[in-house]
């Protein structure tokens, strides 16, 4: 039952060391720490704590390259976008105070969404913290319930280790945020360092061994399962499993069904994919899960809005759950059969293992699902995903279809929350892990923008699109002033139909039709916002304009900004209603 | 039922207030939480009494582990173990039957009197909670005045030759690390 002795003694043994007059500074040591770390960019917004560590990332501003934010929270989001998309840990630096609790949603979003992220605040002087000081906030405890882990460094001489150690905890494991709290004085002082100090400390970076036994017995249960089902999350890109994922399950011919943090790790467009679950996933994902004998469960949370009733999800099925995080396991849902373990290296000694299987009994077993398949395949054919066309209306998924046609399915994908988030899902089939990059445990809205802006960064030669709504769009639009700085052409598609969308649906649902509160339409023209902060703004209104309007957006090379007019009322279907048995699916509208 | 955990984890300073926010933010209750130094004085021993299903411990303990300065967390119920809590508490009993009854009692309980004025006794006692508790009633009709209770403290029992090895491992890692 031991956590991780290893990493507790990193701190614990630190030997006090004594100021010097010479020798470098707080500020000078945290810099070097991070380009040790092989940090080349960071996302930050300056101010009076944080003052002697601008000034040497000044002086570094050859080996690290700064972006200047216009709000922390957009910081924190495009640390995230960077980090989503390419795999590396997102670095944040803001100020103290309102610096650091502007970073607190972006903050809980990586920790739901287990991005690797490390997020360095500045803090007021030590003598100063406790009475009230300017710009001074608790922030080690503000953040507390949302951080793997993190720190309020009190010497300068504890910078290196404290980095050292940061970084490996935001990527290690199932990844998170961190954050490092520096006082300013700590940043000023100045401490005998050397490189090497940092170097050696003794991080198990090796995943333990998986139990032979488990791995065997779990594919014993796949072998001979009936109407199995693969429901597989954001673990797969995290863990880089998607080529052995896909190896399994065509090995062992099983139906997939990602989540929305899973999409992308199986290709949607698979035969073997049933798209995603939950919610708002396919009537077929729902209900083979729901008669499925076997669930197996990779990378994923048993979120509510996956499962639904939780008393009543995949109610005939064992259920074989592969987690980096043991506490996920049986947190929700209590499986017959658990792997603590990195994704990747469970499915791959699951494939090795049954690659060693009997050909005949291997043969066996894929023929004896040929009824599972037929019944998955009328499933699929009887209630496909589907909308009503309008010859007068822009329909939003028509919106999400044409994007794909003009992008050829290789665009990444950032989006905020709500139903625009879920056509999305729905509707643009992704082909590769870490090509949609959405806010999916916290649902922030605002996320879309900057993280855009961080994946475009991370990826420059690919095309990338937030698709947002007209509400979360506004929260954080003064990012398009930082992408037209540091010309990232990112595409902004707004969804807009003048409403509050999801809230608005469930209002229409299961509040009578009183539409409290969800009436934006009263906005600025996005147009003339684009062109006001120097991008190109584009509108779409009608049907016959949306394809020559999308198509000029993929074609422009710098930023852009598409308003597009949708269908006002428009409902995202199937959906479960929330707390409902997750086969209950209301696939359409009453009245359509 | 009644669990007692033990959690060892870094002495430094927010350690407490992360295990504690932990709880709270997941909605596990503490019944008694006591804190202190183990037999290496980097390492705190916080002990604290909860109620829950197997699952509900199942998944404090595995949250507790998730903490990256906490080094260990186990079940101590799980094992035979040895409970103790101390209490202090004052009685209003002037010379006379009242206070004649409370010196008894105290003398039944293997109690002591740590303090006493014209009117007022405090009395120390220690033991397993239902001890405590017992006393406590006991004195209640008396005329308690204040308690102030320290929550428990557990350790396994000495029991078997592997257990016992088990204990000393996890004494020498104490020592090591």
């Amino acid at each position: 039952m031991s956590a991780q002795p290893i990493i507790a003694d990193v701190v614990t043994n630190q030997p006090a060391i004594a100021p010097v007059a010479q020798g470098p500074t707080g500020a000078e040591i945290l810099i070097d720490a991070l380009t040790y770390e092989g940090v080349d960019t960071i996302f930050g917004y300056p101010g009076g704590a944080v003052l002697h560590i601008y000034d040497e990332l000044w002086r570094a501003r050859d080996r690290i390259t700064h972006y200047l934010v216009r709000h922390e929270q957009g910081a924190v989001h495009m640390a995230e976008g960077y980090a989503r998309a390419s795999g590396r840990v997102g670095v944040v630096l803001v100020t103290s105070g309102p610096g650091a609790t502007n970073a607190v949603t972006g903050i809980a979003n990586a920790y739901m969404d287990s991005t690797p992220i490390v997020v360095i605040t500045g803090q007021v002087p030590k003598h100063l913290i406790g009475t009230d000081a300017f710009q001074e906030v608790d922030t080690v405890g503000i953040t507390r319930p949302c951080v793997k882990h993190n720190y309020l460094v009190r010497e300068a001489s504890d910078i290196a280790g404290v980095v050292r150690e940061a970084f490996h905890l935001a990527r290690s494991g199932r990844p998170g945020p961190v954050v490092i709290d520096i006082p300013k004085d700590v940043t000023a002082a100045r401490t005998s360092y050397s490189r090497l100090d940092h170097v050696g400390f003794p991080f198990s970076t090796g995943a333990p061994p998986i139990d032979r036994t488990s791995v065997q017995q779990a594919l014993d249960a796949v072998v001979s399962a009936k109407r199995p089902v693969l429901y597989v999350g954001g673990g797969i890109a995290n863990s880089g499993a998607d080529e052995s994922l896909r190896s399994f399950a065509e090995t062992f011919r099983l139906p997939v069904a990602p989540t929305l943090m899973g999409l992308g790790g199986f290709p949607s467009a698979h035969p073997l994919s049933l798209g995603m679950l939950g919610m708002h996933g396919t009537y077929a994902a729902n209900m083979a899960v729901a008669q499925s004998d076997l669930l197996i469960a990779v990378g994923v949370r048993f979120d509510d809005r996956v499962t639904g009733k939780l008393a009543t999800f995949a109610p005939h099925a064992r259920v074989i759950h592969i987690d980096i995080d043991p506490a996920n396991i049986g947190k929700n849902v209590a499986p017959s059969l658990s792997i603590a373990a990195d994704a990747r290296q469970a499915l791959s000694e699951l494939l090795v293992l049954g690659r060693e299987q009997d050909e005949q009994k291997l043969h066996q077993s894929i023929n004896a699902r040929e009824l599972w398949w037929e019944q998955i395949r009328a499933w699929q054919q009887s209630q496909p995903l589907r909308f009503t066309g309008s010859p007068n209306q822009i329909k939003p998924q028509t919106v999400i279809a044409e994007l794909q046609r003009l992008t050829n399915g290789e665009a990444i994908i950032t989006t905020d929350v709500g139903q625009h988030q879920m056509w999305v899902a729905q509707f643009y089939p992704f082909k590769r892990p870490r090509q949609l990059i959405t806010s999916g445990g916290l649902g922030t809205m605002g996320f879309g923008l900057p993280a855009a802006v961080g994946a475009q960064l991370a990826s420059p030669n690919q095309p990338v699109f937030a698709v947002v709504g007209d509400g979360g769009f506004q929260m954080t639009n003064q990012e398009l002033a930082t992408a037209v700085q540091y010309d990232l052409p990112v595409k902004i598609l707004i969804m807009n139909n003048g409403y509050l969308g999801m809230v608005r649906q469930w209002q229409e649902m299961f509040y009578d039709r009183a539409y409290s509160e969800v009436d934006i339409s009263v906005a600025p023209d996005f147009v003339k916002l684009a062109e006001a902060f120097g991008a190109l703004g584009l509108r779409a209104e009608r049907p016959n304009e949306l394809h020559d309007v999308l198509a000029a957006a993929v074609a422009h090379r710098g930023v852009v900004v598409v308003d597009v007019h949708v269908s006002k009322e428009e409902n995202v279907f199937p959906i479960v209603p929330a707390g409902a048995n997750s086969s209950d699916m209301i696939l359409q509208s009453d009245g359509v | 039922m009644r669990h007692t955990l033990s959690i060892i984890v870094a002495d430094q300073p927010g350690e407490l207030s992360r295990i504690v926010g932990l709880f709270s933010a997941r909605g596990f209750n503490i019944e008694t939480i006591s804190v202190g130094e183990t037999l290496d004085p980097r390492w705190s021993r916080v002990t604290i009494v909860t109620r829950g299903d197997d699952r509900t411990i199942e998944q404090i303990v595995k949250q507790c582990e998730r903490l990256a300065r906490v080094r260990e967390v186990h079940d101590v119920t799980t094992r035979p173990h040895i409970e103790r809590e101390m209490a202090l508490i004052t009685v209003e009993a002037s010379a006379g039957a009242a206070r004649q009854e409370v010196l008894s009692l105290v003398n039944v309980f293997r109690a002591k009197v740590v303090d006493i004025s014209h009117s007022q006794l405090i009395v120390e006692a220690s033991g397993n909670k239902e001890k405590v508790d017992t006393f406590i009633e006991l004195l209640r009709p008396i005329g308690i005045t204040d308690i102030t209770r320290t929550g428990h403290i557990a350790i396994n029992r000495l029991a078997t030759v592997e257990e016992r090895n088990g204990d000393e491992y996890l004494l020498r890692q104490g020592r090591e690390s």
